[in-house]
């Protein structure tokens, strides 16, 4: 059978939720499931990845630094030397460094942030979303390898109960470019494009001072993220990281929060895809409600401390 | 330093999705265009790399005879020449075509460094940056928020999900530039005067071929109506409830 080769992202050997969820998009093709793993802990996190489908995995192990193209030669390596049909990664920041790389390498275009794979008469066929989601389109490739990317959040993690081969080899060394240091996040901070849960702020909280607000309900409703709209980004009341929309990032959370945001085209743009949305806006003819689910209608100010309130209560429950 | 930017036209932000006849593109109807978001940020950098370590800038965009419009933008700013790869759709182009497109005039022109966007805003591939440095085998950092080159040499800071990563690469490289890493610039009188008189150059671009393939193009399913649940203070209750036992998320 031929098979579809996976780009799993790790942290400290376990591997990262975007990764197996991209892993049971790749199962669900129908084709046979290969992975490959790379970086400090690729041996340790390649041991979990038959649970989630993969046959056969192969962990590059021994760099000295992580360098996105020489990871990227070898994984375009392995899908050589697998004969891969298809190579996914997850378009997270490392998946878009490694993945457009290992399609070059390959001669094989690439179908970026993928909301939707199937396999259509043998032939993979991907949904990607255009001009930020404004409109979907179903592309497929002629490539001589089918590489896409699958966007976070919006494939399931779907375990399979399976095993894997496992093979180690050495990576190669001596990039053209390579890490020398990260910061990692404090706090275990998440992103707006990973977080299953987002609350964004908008002008409407008046001022930086005021976020606090917005924090402690992300905090209330337990793994969420802070997001923010362009207009309070640009204000500096926010880090660039936090931005939602067409110019920011676009995110598909199964709830998101949109406070004191008035929902222009661009933002709309950025979180049209999230599963339920809530606004919560002073002006009732905001056009962020023509997109929400459920809206609010008052002050952000004095709304937000009884809402973090009443979601820690109903979480305690 | 001879220094490369690269930028797309791409519809603005504002412009609304309609679907075209053919089921297979968007009907550019009632679009105007711009640069894309982050090539802004590409010639910024540019220009801020010629004024540290001298040299010149080329602004490059593959793309329609129209988009002189924004290359004389950019000439204004301050780069000194641009190339406009003649191509009446270039959205229609795939990221690997595209690149190789690029990748040859970046070679005859004999860059040392590449500016691109982090991501262009029409067809959100956010590839084209790694896959021109691929194709050139030169180093590449994407989603550069600082930087500093010196000598054959530099660093970047690139944010990711989980923290800030510092990198390390040898020139020639291409950096794709991410929201942060400067503010462009505005064009003053002098500026605008001066590009009167720069050059753009129109060539026909290398051809490898689609591999790409629309089937079909559709827009989102429009969100089904929602409802206001309430009111102020007294609304909370009606809110929580509604995420608790329709939305089934608390
Ligand atoms: C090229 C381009 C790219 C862009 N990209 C993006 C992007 O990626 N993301 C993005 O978000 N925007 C983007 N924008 C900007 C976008 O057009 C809007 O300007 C921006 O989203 C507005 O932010 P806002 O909703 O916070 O502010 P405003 O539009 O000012 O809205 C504030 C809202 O808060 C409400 N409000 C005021 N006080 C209160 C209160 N006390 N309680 C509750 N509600 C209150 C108001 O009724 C209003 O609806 C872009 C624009 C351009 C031109
Ligand atoms: N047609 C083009 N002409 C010039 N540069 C381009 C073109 N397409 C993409 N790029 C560059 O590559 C970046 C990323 O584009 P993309 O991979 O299409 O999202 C853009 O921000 C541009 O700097």
């Amino acid at each position: 059978m031929s098979t579809i080769l996976v780009f799993v992202e790790q942290s400290h050997g376990a591997p990262r939720r975007a990764s197996l969820e991209c892993l049971s998009a790749a199962r669900a093709t129908g084709l046979s499931v290969a992975a490959v793993v790379a970086g400090e802990g690729a041996e340790q996190a390649a041991a979990g990845l038959g649970a989630f489908g993969a046959t056969r995995v192969v962990a590059l192990t021994g760099a000295a630094r992580w360098s996105a193209d020489a990871v990227a030669s070898d994984v375009a390596a392995v899908a050589r030397e697998l004969g891969a049909k298809a190579f996914l990664a997850s378009a997270t920041s490392t998946g878009k460094d490694i993945a457009p790389r290992v399609a070059a390498l390959l001669d094989s275009t690439l179908l970026s942030d993928c909301t939707a794979l199937t396999a259509e008469g043998g032939t993979l066929v991907a949904t990607r979303p255009w001009l930020a989601g404004k409109a979907l389109a179903k592309v497929t490739s002629t490539a001589p390898v089918f590489c896409a990317t699958t966007r976070p959040n919006v494939f399931p993690a779907a375990e399979s109960g399976g095993t894997a081969e496992v093979v180690s080899r050495p990576a190669s060394n001596g990039g053209r470019a390579s890490v020398s240091a990260v910061a990692e996040k404090s706090g275990g901070k998440l992103d707006v494009k990973e977080a299953p849960i987002v609350v964004s702020g908008g002008r409407g909280l008046r001022g930086p001072e005021n976020f606090h607000l917005l924090e402690e309900l992300a905090a209330a409703f337990g793994s969420a993220a802070t997001g923010a709209s362009r207009a309070v980004v640009d204000a500096g009341w926010r880090p660039h990281a936090e931005q939602v929309g067409q110019t920011g990032k676009t995110v598909s959370p199964k709830l998101y929060v949109a406070v004191g945001i008035s929902g222009a085209i661009q933002h709309l743009a950025g979180m049209r895809t999230s599963k339920v949305i809530v606004a919560i806006n002073k002006d009732a003819d905001a056009p962020i409600f023509k997109i929400a689910d459920f809206g609010l209608v008052g002050d952000a100010l004095e709304v937000l401390p009884a809402l973090t309130k009443a979601v820690a209560a109903a979480r305690a429950r | 330093m001879k220094i490369v930017a690269t930028f797309k036209r791409v519809p603005t932000t504002e412009a609304q999705a309609k679907v075209g006849g053919d089921g297979k593109t968007l009907d550019p109807a009632g679009w105007q265009y711009m640069a894309s978001f982050y090539d802004e940020i590409a010639v910024e950098a540019a220009l801020q790399t010629k004024e540290k370590h001298g040299g010149d800038v080329t602004v490059l965009t593959l793309g329609p005879s129209e988009a002189s419009k924004e290359v004389r933008e950019f000439l204004a700013r301050g780069a000194d020449s641009g190339v406009i790869l003649k191509d009446a759709d270039p959205a229609a182009r795939d990221p690997r075509w595209t690149a190789k497109a690029l990748a040859a005039k970046v070679q005859a022109l004999g860059a040392d460094v590449v500016f691109t966007g982090r991501v262009a805003t029409d067809r959100d591939n956010a590839a084209v940056g790694p896959m021109l440095a691929t194709y050139l085998g030169w180093a590449c950092v994407t989603e550069v928020v600082a930087l500093e080159i010196s000598g054959a040499a530099g660093t970047a800071q690139r944010e990711t999900e989980h923290g800030v990563e510092t990198v390390a690469f040898s020139l020639p490289a291409v950096i794709t530039c991410n929201k942060g890493l400067n503010e462009p610039r505005r064009p003053n009188l002098k500026g605008i005067m001066a590009a009167k008189s720069k050059p753009i150059a129109e060539e026909s671009p290398s051809d490898a071929g689609a591999q790409a393939v629309v089937l079909s193009v559709e827009l989102p399913p429009a969100r089904k109506a929602g409802r206001i649940v309430g009111e102020g203070l007294a609304g909370v209750p009606a809110l929580v409830d509604a995420l608790k036992n329709e939305a089934k998320i608390l």
